[in-house]
């Protein structure tokens, strides 16, 4: 994934309209988003003016009340309740299952691998309505701890199948020399594979919490309540709710992109990593 | 469990080959001990809800209480109802748009980031936000741009444009479906830029020097190295479209839920509303039967490909 290019070094080609172009789509991809933050800034009757200036004054007021009137002191904390677990969970029962996976060589294992990636591509559609039913008998129904599970279900063969590429990398070496000394399976993973595999683990954690914030279809479903909704269906109602103020719809949708967007620009390479290559679903 | 103790036995029982140290039965099953939180929570939360909503497909149920077996009385039900004809056809529309468009503008853009040397790190960045970002948010910058009070529109209509982008594009039949579409690609097509780059900086650069010598043009390079060089990723993420686009749900739900009268609806969202609005679950479930259908027949098609030696 190198800066390889594939023109080559011999008679060159002249690059000036692959810039051209590449810089268009680069305005389409980034440009709303500007827009986006930009008309956070203003007042409802100056974005209807001038959507396309730089904000006259800076209208910060649009996001304390965006703030308010959107519950994001409840909201924030709710999603960061299901990220953080969400994130715990996924990477405690795939990191088990990873190591067993590659290092355990247990008979069966490929099958499991097989279902893994199947299990990925069964549509949400077809287990959501059995799944809500039984979870209702179960009054998992609008409680964090129903939707954590149902997230780590649903993103710990993903992390698995990540995991597993990494620990399949560590040289068997590493773990010859414990055996020796008597470490049981279970010492092996939480002293050896568990801590080399590190950066495997930051990469799964970085999408899984990405997955959990944005997460829409479950969490419309299974939180309806109010006081439990995570930031994206209670800013879903709030954009409802106040659809003709701008300004205060927009500040409410830059608060949820903020922590995203940060957090991607500072670990741009593990998130791309992270979800072109065991990404299947995002 | 039953998993469990028959690989203990078949392992227990296997040949013992010379050079291969036999482990212990109890060591086995403390190997397997590994695996059972992820197969406790795919069994509870997809496996038995899956097999279930196959199962409600027959009956008539509510959600609530005893379902009644009705045999295939939603699938006949199916067959008449001009909603899920809709929300099926829609489905097909949305499948050839993202089969073609952003497939293109993935290729385009991957190809001319492989040929600079520049900056390929930054585009590559931006081209990727869009697709890291929440549908809710995507969907509140483009709800926003392309209202025909405040976004483009009117702006455009100033400077003598009119009666295209100063319309209520996502509330008139026309064009809701399409202009949901239209949003969705923004937000996916920079994915398959970075999936295509990958593919394309694996290519053997002598390929491309070999064809150069030969006199091809840019193009023909594209078309004679590139393409057949990157199949297996261009077919693995076609697979992918096609189980994406049956199962489609966010963006239309969060932009018309299917609105006006049904002209942007998915199966997707009408299996929702069947289930969730108008507690019809049995016959939500008959349209999730359908979509997982569509699914299993386009896995299936792409497995049976690759056995037939094609190399995708």
């Amino acid at each position: 994934m190198g800066r390889l290019n594939i023109f080559g070094s011999g008679r060159s080609q002249s690059t000036l309209p692959n810039y051209i172009i590449l810089i268009l789509l680069a305005l389409f991809a980034a440009l709303p988003i500007l827009l986006l933050v930009s008309n956070s800034l203003k007042s409802t009757s100056e974005i209807a003016a001038s959507p396309f200036s730089v904000p006259r004054e800076f209208l910060w007021s649009n996001y304390g009340e965006a703030f308010d009137k959107g519950n994001y002191a409840v909201t924030i904390r709710n999603s960061a309740i299901l990220t953080i677990s969400t994130i715990a969970g996924s990477l405690t029962v795939a990191g088990l299952a990873a190591y067993a996976l590659s290092r355990l060589k247990l008979k069966g294992s490929n099958v499991l691998s097989f279902y893994f990636l199947v299990g990925i591509g069964v549509p949400a559609q077809l287990f959501i309505i059995p799944l809500f039913f039984m979870w209702k008998q179960l009054s998992l129904v609008n409680t964090h701890v129903g939707l954590i599970i149902i997230y780590t279900a649903l993103q710990s063969p993903f992390a698995t199948y990540l995991l597993r590429s990494y620990m399949l990398s560590i040289p068997e070496e590493f773990v010859d020399a414990a055996k020796i000394d008597g470490a049981s399976d279970w010492q092996v993973f939480r002293h050896i594979i568990a801590p080399l595999t590190g950066p495997g683990f930051l990469t799964a954690g970085l999408v899984i919490g990405l997955f959990t914030w944005n997460e829409f279809l479950f969490a419309v479903t299974f939180l309806p309540e109010k006081e439990f909704k995570p930031v994206a269906t209670s800013l879903y109602a709030f954009q409802g709710r106040f659809s003709r103020d701008w300004g205060l719809t927009n500040a409410g949708s830059v608060i949820m992109m903020a922590p995203v967007l940060i957090l991607f620009l500072a670990l741009q390479r593990r998130f791309i990593e992270g979800l072109t290559q065991g990404g299947l679903k995002a | 469990m039953a998993t469990v103790q028959a690989t203990a036995q078949a392992t227990g029982a296997r040949k013992v080959k010379p050079n291969e140290q036999k482990i212990p039965l109890a060591r086995v099953l403390g190997r397997w001990a590994f695996m059972w939180p992820i197969l406790a929570l795919n069994l509870i939360v997809i496996v038995i809800p899956s097999i279930a909503g196959l199962g409600i497909a027959f009956t008539e149920w509510s959600g609530y209480g005893q379902p009644e077996f009705i045999g295939l009385a939603n699938f006949d039900r199916l067959m008449q109802d001009a909603v899920f004809f809709k929300s099926l056809s829609n489905n097909i529309v949305w499948t050839a748009i993202f089969l073609t468009i952003p497939i293109f503008m993935g290729l385009l853009g991957a190809y001319l980031l492989a040929g600079i040397k520049r900056g390929q790190m930054i585009f590559r960045v931006l081209y990727f936000i869009p697709f890291v970002l929440a549908s809710v948010v995507n969907a509140q910058v483009w709800r926003f741009l392309l209202h025909h009070r405040v976004g483009i529109g009117p702006w455009l209509a100033e400077l003598g444009i009119t009666d295209i982008l100063d319309v209520a594009l996502f509330g008139k039949a026309e064009t809701a479906l399409y202009t949901v579409a239209f949003v969705d690609i923004w937000h996916f097509w920079g994915f398959l830029v970075v999936i295509y780059l990958a593919a394309m900086s694996a290519v053997d650069v002598e390929l491309y020097e070999v064809a150069r010598l030969d006199g091809a043009s840019r193009f023909q390079q594209f078309r004679y190295v590139t393409l057949p060089s990157i199949r297996p990723t261009i077919v693995f993420t076609l697979l992918m479209i096609l189980i994406w686009s049956a199962t489609v749900f966010d963006y239309v739900y969060i932009l018309t839920s299917g609105k006006p009268a049904h002209a942007s609806e998915v199966m997707g969202t009408y299996l929702y509303e069947t289930a969730f609005f108008r507690f019809d679950a049995g016959y939500a479930g008959a349209i999730g039967v359908v979509m997982t259908l569509w699914v299993a027949l386009a896995v299936g098609g792409f497995v049976f490909l690759r056995r037939r030696g094609w190399d995708v």
